[in-house]
């Protein structure tokens, strides 16, 4: 079985439209074999109704279905009837979904639909506004990160986050920004944190590009190498989490073209939740993909398959660039 | 910015080429108005720089006789003495004195409460209770300093004079045992004490000059994009440790620049400072002697002052001057890093 | 090297708790004060204030009822004055400053304003006594008069109000200027006419807030006018030659500074309430003005 999550680049799934189906082999399987897959069975059983979202019992397994890795996957982040909103405006609507490890998962959807907020919420950042609520669980392997008893400050050092723009401190050499998290832990100076800075910087693709300076200021790069260097001042505190807001918006193509290579690369370490806009950019990196409109949480699937069979009309529409 | 590009304004007033002639006469006429009403505004702005001058013109006529028989040694010279054997003496040092160490004392207690503020407002409250905070500096900062003079000379005096005054009694005895006597006479005080003095001053200045450093110091903090904030809470920091990381070092320079601002403001600062620090013109080491600072001997003296004590006061006026300025543009050059200005000293 | 994970992050939360203990201290100092100063306003300032205390003359120190009728009344003659002063003049600076900025008398300009706005009040006030107040050498040879003291406050209010109305002006959106020149309006009439008027609310805030900071101030009046314990000269043909203007003035600061430094009970008792009085007096324009730009233009103001 075909275990390739990526769509071909021969395919652009903008021209997708409902009911067709992609020309090439690779992808298109004889009915006969789907029904191996107990997954596409019920796709197949009744392909026009709105799919729910992928839920699972909290124990830990997930079907193999089409386009995703055979071996088990865990579930890594259990989102739960989350909700949240500012003042009395709910942005949010009952979230449900499991984020897998070791994967990127995008979240994507047009302006408002809620998908800052919800990757907000992972982290706790969200409730930092002032006026802002939230409600529901979010479990991160099996514990809820919403636990009276759960120190905001602790659990946010085991998920990362970068922003939409570039935000390096600015009276910060590049050393001390990749340092920060870790000064902060109580790491002192010392041969330890120079090799855990090397490591960041190195394994952010940024290493080689800064080495000769990296005692000068953290603002004096280019977009795509703060960027770069706010990725590695996230994973130098080696959370288990990385948040992406955004990562590449501010961002040319260039450079978003090596961020989203990063990000390929760090899924081998890191469950990285992408938020973006970017339809491409989902089917590029991605996983697995969710669509988020108006708060709600409208399909999420494999991206495969949520590109090429949509289950629900309004995904098939903001895909095909309907709307958006 | 609705500015008009000068060349732009200069083609204006000028007769316009292409008109056909029937609108000429018209368009002549009312670039003619035009040209009339720009003359009368630059004459009127010609005045500031005129009235800067006569301002210097006038300080340094004044000053000069004192100027010439004094020369520089007068920046030095620690007598104020009608008297003096060989004629009058005058010299500034005592007054310099007075005025730098009020200032700087006032400053050195003001400035970390203020920011302290300036942060609690920033970073830690939201809504109701900052804006009462708020409203209560307002006040503070309203309040004209003929008004603080008379709070410091009716209530804070008596109430230094009553409670720290015999404590601070106590701890001179020791400082006196610990470095031999006369050495640190910093809390030093002979007779009756009746609580008005330098330290009295520093204290009233003190509080005069917080809410300026709030206020600036709160526009500095605000003026940091809060991506900076999110990005420390994101790296698991506490509130301490954020505003540490990400909100007081881009702040710093227009923090410093509020000091600085505050600075200028108790450096000229003369009512309050002339009801409560006592009219000594002498230089005493104690916070606890009457002292004077240039603005309190001008308000004493300037009215019965003649001929060469005249002169000198000037000289004194003229002292204060330059240091005041030197320290408003250094103030003016951190703040406007940050495109803060502030209107009011 | 690193500190053992636990009690370093029960380290980190401790210190934390301590800072924004120690922040809310450093609030109540500058509270306290604030207390204080109202506490002892009000309690000793109530006791002067009357009807008769606002509106009556100064009688002489044993003799009860004086008031300082005449002293809010010169501070406000003195206030008025200064803005006719500096109103014209600001008005001006703000109009060239936006009309010919980038010219070079544009740019010497705003820096000699700000030269202007670090002059101690002290010196504004000495400054003025010689060249308007002394009877010898260069001077205007007035002697102490409300003109004295208007003119000396004008040069304190100058810098801020047209900074003020400089900020007003420019807040102006370049459309309203194309729009009157393109209905063929001359370009005074543009300014004059209907940029000033757009800005006037602005410009008005930025007044009252001038006058109030410069209405407490006693130090440029201490040489220039001197005091008085009667009501200006108010028969006819003194207000035709504005003879007012030409004589000394009380002003409450100056009744407040000389009174504290009084040896009588009830001379000082006056200057508690002459205090309480300048206080609403400059509390209630700035607080006012304020609450009227919030309320009117929400949030936007200039910071005075």
């Amino acid at each position: 079985m075909k275990t390739s999550t990526r769509i071909p680049s021969d395919i652009d799934p903008l021209q997708l439209s409902i009911g067709e189906e992609p020309m090439t082999a690779p992808h298109q399987r004889p009915p006969s074999t789907q029904a191996a897959s107990p997954d596409s069975q019920a796709a197949t059983a009744a392909p026009q109704q709105p799919r729910l979202p992928l839920t699972v019992a909290p124990s830990t397994r997930m079907p193999p279905s089409r386009g995703v890795p055979t071996e088990p996957l865990e579930t890594r982040i259990a989102v739960r009837n989350l909700e949240a909103g500012y003042a009395n405006h709910k942005v949010l609507k009952s979230i449900n979904m499991d984020v897998p490890p070791r994967s990127v998962t995008a979240i994507m959807g047009p302006s408002g639909c809620g998908k800052s907020t919800f990757i907000r919420c992972i982290n706790r950042l969200h409730e930092e506004t002032p006026g802002a609520w939230s409600r529901g669980e979010v479990m991160l392997d099996g514990q809820d990160l919403f636990h009276p008893s759960i120190d905001p400050v602790d659990m946010r050092r085991k998920i990362g986050m970068v922003f939409q723009r570039p935000n390096p401190f600015p009276t910060f050499t590049i050393y001390e920004n990749v340092a920060a998290g870790l000064r902060l832990n109580g790491w002192r100076r010392g041969v330890m944190l120079d090799e855990r800075v090397e490591k960041s910087l190195r394994r952010a693709a940024l290493w080689e590009e800064v080495k000769d300076r990296l005692h000068t200021a953290g603002t004096g790069l280019s977009g795509g190498q703060q960027q770069r260097l706010c990725i590695a001042r996230a994973i130098a505190v080696e959370p288990e989490i990385l948040l992406a807001d955004e990562p590449a918006s501010a961002l040319d193509p260039v450079a978003t073209e090596r961020v989203e290579e990063l990000l390929l690369d760090l899924k081998k370490d890191y469950t990285i939740l992408l938020v973006t806009h970017n339809i491409q950019q989902a089917a590029r990196v991605a996983d697995r993909t969710a669509f988020f409109l108006l708060g709600d949480l409208i399909e999420y699937g494999p991206t495969n398959d949520l590109f090429t069979k949509p289950k629900d009309s309004r995904t098939d529409a903001f895909i095909s660039g309907r709307f958006g | 910015m609705t500015t008009l590009n000068p060349n732009v304004a200069a083609v204006l007033d000028q007769a316009p080429s292409p008109p056909p002639p029937s609108a000429l006469a018209r368009a002549a006429q009312r670039n003619r108005g035009d040209r009339w009403f720009f003359r009368v505004v630059t004459a009127a702005v010609w005045l500031v720089p005129l009235l800067v001058i006569v301002f210097l013109g006038v300080l340094l006529v004044s000053a000069w006789p004192a100027m010439r028989k004094f020369g520089f040694g007068f920046v030095l010279s620690k007598s104020w003495d009608a008297n003096a054997e060989g004629g009058e003496a005058y010299g500034a040092l005592p007054f310099i004195y007075g005025t730098l160490v009020s200032a700087f004392f006032a400053l050195l207690l003001a400035a970390p409460v203020g920011i302290g503020v300036a942060t609690f407002l920033s970073e830690v409250v939201r809504g109701k209770l900052r804006s009462v905070i708020a409203f209560l500096l307002e006040i503070l900062a309203t309040i004209p300093s003929v008004v603080y003079g008379m709070w410091g000379m009716f209530v804070l005096a008596p109430f230094i004079a009553r409670h720290a005054q015999p404590q601070l009694k106590i701890v001179q005895t020791h400082l006196d045992q610990w470095f031999g006597k006369g050495n640190v006479p910093i809390f030093q005080f002979r007779g009756f004490p009746n609580g008005l003095g330098l330290g009295t001053a520093i204290l009233v200045l003190a509080v005069m000059i917080l809410p300026l450093i709030v206020s600036i110091s709160l526009d500095a903090m605000r003026a940091v994009p809060t991506s900076y904030r999110e990005a420390a809470l994101g790296l698991g920091a506490t509130r301490w440790e954020m505003i540490r990381i990400a909100v007081l070092p881009p702040a710093r320079s227009g923090i410093f620049g509020a000091c600085i601002l505050a600075l200028g403001r108790a450096l000229g600062e003369t009512m309050a400072v002339t009801m409560v620090i006592g009219n000594d013109s002498s230089i005493h080491w104690s916070f606890l002697r009457q002292a004077n600072t240039i603005s309190s001997i001008i308000a004493n003296e300037y009215g019965e002052a003649a001929d060469l004590k005249l002169a000198s006061l000037m000289e004194l006026a003229l002292i204060l001057f330059v240091m005041t300025l030197g320290v408003n543009l250094i103030a003016r050059y951190l703040t406007g890093k940050l495109g803060i200005k502030p209107a009011v000293k | 090297m690193t500190k053992h994970p636990t009690n370093h992050a029960n380290y980190r939360r401790w210190k934390n708790r301590v800072v924004q203990g120690v922040m809310i201290v450093m609030v109540a100092i500058c509270i306290v004060p604030l207390v204080a100063l109202m506490w002892t306003l009000l309690s000793q300032g109530l006791n002067s204030v009357s009807f008769a205390f606002l509106t009556h003359l100064p009688k002489p120190p044993g003799e009860t009822g004086g008031g300082l009728g005449n002293a809010i009344l010169g501070s406000l003659l003195i206030l008025l004055f200064a803005a006719v002063f500096a109103v014209p003049l600001g008005l001006a600076l703000g109009i060239y400053l936006t009309q010919r900025d980038g010219t070079r008398l544009a740019s010497f300009s705003r820096m000699l304003l700000d030269v202007l706005s670090g002059i101690p009040a002290i010196i504004v006030g000495v400054f003025i006594y010689a060249i308007v107040v002394r009877k010898t050498g260069f001077s205007l040879h007035l002697g102490f008069s409300t003109l004295a003291g208007s003119l000396a406050l004008a040069m304190i209010m100058l810098p801020i109000f047209a900074r003020a109305t400089e900020e007003a002006l420019k807040a102006i959106p370049r459309t309203v200027d194309e729009a009157g020149l393109g209905l063929g309006l001359p370009r005074r009439t543009v300014i004059v006419r209907i940029l000033v008027r757009a800005a006037m609310p602005s410009i008005l805030t930025g007044l009252f807030l001038a006058l109030a900071r410069v209405g407490g101030e006693a130090a440029p009046l201490l040489f220039t006018t001197q005091r008085s314990d009667f009501w200006p000269s108010h028969g006819v043909t003194d207000l035709a030659t504005l003879k007012p203007l030409l004589e000394p003035v009380a002003s409450l600061p100056l009744v407040i500074f000389e009174y504290s430094k009084s040896p009588y009970e009830d001379w000082k008792a006056q200057a508690w309430g002459a205090s309480l009085v300048l206080v609403v007096l400059v509390l209630a324009i700035r607080l006012s003005t304020k609450a009227f730009t919030a309320w009117r233009y929400g949030g936007q103001g200039t910071h005075v």
